[in-house]
């Protein structure tokens, strides 16, 4: 039987294998490429953004299970959000897998919506974290052009 | 048990041989390890983690300038191990041997010092599946001399362009030809002897990378005709942290110095300092002790097997794994080389090579993923990354067997 690691919850692997987000954003205000030169993984982002809200974004993202998983629902995170809100979870996001807040302290402040937990069980396959930050980095340029 | 050198490794051998491994006795998630990493560092035998305490606990001190009874079998300790370097790859002299941290260091070593030699106009020729050792040492060379580093392509199967080969060398511009003997990727064994005959008709110079090849087949310097030779000693079942450069006499005697400091000078004054001979010359400061002693001991541990009996189990493994790899649903063989050692790269189609090493590794299977230090070549073979098994002394045809199984069933979850 194969050992499946908490990490490929149902959710990343649907994810990976259909994602809902991917494509271009048509008359994107924002556009940045996030790469990982370790693994070659990929990421494009597009987005259409006013001060107050992220109106569409969209990702072509060349990369692993994690990784396509982390874009898509990233995408679907922070739509409708203001970029402000949108990069304070992509700090959050990235703190809490880099430096590894307890998964408990997670919960308990309720650090992050709950469609990115799936992503806790990374901060146990620390050589893994850079594939689902990878997306968030490029959000950051996107939103900050 | 000595195992006398014989053509083959049978079961009991390889038992035998497994058992001296301790680490193959671990396991990992639960499961017993199936280690198929070792073409990015082997595993070490009792024998090498031994020599290396026993040296600490029993021998130790600094080499070449103590006048005491420690410094003194240390010395000779250390110096036996060159001596041993030197006959396991047929130098004509113990002299030839300059240890190094590893093969990138031996490579930045010539690099630096035979390259400094050059002028520009001169050529250096690498090929297209070369490892970033061979490569970025180059790159920095032609920024700093300006000379011209040019590029032998592959084939598609995998195997490098001799004609292509022949015809960057024909102006006569190449000083030097840096090439691998084997590919860490494609596992191809390059056509060695016939590029050093081809280096040197073109009045060009080559080093080989031996870095993965020295581990497969018996090499002989003085048979494949070569200029500069580079392995590194934890590939080879002994430590990390020591490596090896042998290259000719006279080439190291007109080589200068590449690191300043201790032990490679013959004497110092604050107006200028004299060299001393190789390979001293090379060996700046206090150098890995203990490291070499081990790697001296790993070279004495390999030919008591044999490479005739380890080159036909390894070839033994690797046929069977290009057997039944290919029946996983959805992977694909990297590469077709005519030669080849025990390096299997593939990839699956849906599986990216880093889920497939995350799933593996949870099922207790070490293999790497990644573009293996030789981003140039994925480009060529148009990929971002592989997953690579590859295999040393210790693997066993039953754990390629659970490889291709665990493969199935990640494949499976995937699609």
């Amino acid at each position: 039987m194969l050992n499946v690691v908490d990490l490929y919850g149902e959710q990343i692997v649907q994810r990976a294998r259909k994602p809902l987000f991917a494509g271009v954003t048509e008359k994107a205000t924002g556009t940045a490429q996030g790469s990982n030169p370790m693994c070659g993984d990929r990421v494009k982002l597009s987005l259409r953004a006013t001060d107050a809200c992220i109106a569409e974004i969209r990702h072509q993202t060349r990369g692993c299970a994690i990784c396509m998983a982390s874009a898509d629902l990233m995408a679907q995170t922070v739509v409708g959000q203001s970029p402000a809100k949108a990069l304070e979870l992509a700090a959050r996001f990235s703190n809490m897998l880099e430096n590894g807040s307890t998964e408990e302290e997670a919960h308990e402040s309720a650090v992050l919506p709950p469609a990115l937990e799936v992503f806790l069980p990374l901060k146990s396959h620390r050589s893994r974290v850079r594939c689902a930050t990878l997306p968030w980095t490029a959000l950051g340029e996107a939103l900050t052009q | 048990m000595n195992m006398a050198p014989h053509d083959t490794l049978t079961r009991a051998d390889l038992s035998h041989l497994r058992a001296q491994f301790p680490i193959l006795s671990e396991k990992v998630h639960g499961k017993p390890l199936v280690f198929l990493d070792s073409a990015a560092s082997a595993q070490k035998p009792d024998v090498v983690i031994d020599a290396m305490s026993t040296m600490m606990r029993t021998q130790y001190a600094n080499i070449h300038r103590g006048l005491h009874w420690m410094s003194e079998r240390a010395t000779e300790a250390y110096e036996s191990a060159r001596t041993r370097v030197g006959e396991f790859l047929g130098a004509s002299s113990r002299e030839e041997i300059v240890f190094t941290r590893n093969s990138t260091e031996a490579i930045n070593l010539v690099a630096y010092s035979f390259g400094s030699l050059l002028k520009p106009g001169q050529a250096v020729l690498i090929s297209e599946m070369e490892h970033h050792a061979n490569l970025v040492p180059w790159q920095m060379l032609r920024d700093r001399v300006g000379i011209e580093l040019r590029v032998a392509p592959i084939t598609d199967t995998g195997d490098l362009d001799l004609e292509a080969y022949g015809r960057l060398l024909s102006d006569g511009k190449v000083a030097l030809v840096a090439i691998t003997h084997m590919s860490n990727v494609l596992g191809t064994v390059t056509p060695a002897e016939q590029l050093v005959a081809m280096a040197h008709d073109a009045g060009a110079k080559i080093l080989l990378d031996g870095s993965q090849a020295v581990v497969h087949r018996k090499v002989n310097v003085a048979e494949l005709g070569a200029d500069f030779y580079t392995f590194t000693g934890h590939k080879l079942y002994g430590p990390t942290g020591i490596g090896v450069l042998w290259a000719r006499r006279e080439l190291l005697d007109a080589m200068p110095p590449f690191l300043g400091g201790g032990d490679m000078i013959s004497s110092v004054t604050f107006e200028a300092s004299t060299w001393a001979p190789v390979p001293a010359k090379f060996e700046a400061g206090t150098p890995a002790i203990v490291e070499a002693v081990g790697l001296g001991t790993a070279i004495d541990w390999v030919e008591n097997i044999g490479f005739e009996a380890i080159g036909a189990h390894e070839a033994t493994l690797t046929a069977h794994a290009l057997k039944v790899l290919p029946d996983v649903p959805g992977l694909n063989i990297v590469g077709r080389p005519k030669e080849r050692g025990g390096v299997v790269s593939f990839t699956m189609d849906d599986v990216h090579p880093h889920d497939i090493a995350t799933l593996l590794d949870r099922n207790g299977i070490a293999v790497r993923a990644g573009h293996h230090c030789a981003e140039p070549l994925m480009r060529r073979l148009e990929l971002t990354a592989t997953a690579r098994a590859s295999f040393g002394v210790y693997t066993t045809q039953a754990e390629i067997d659970v490889l291709a199984q665990t493969l199935t069933r990640i494949r499976s979850f995937f699609v």
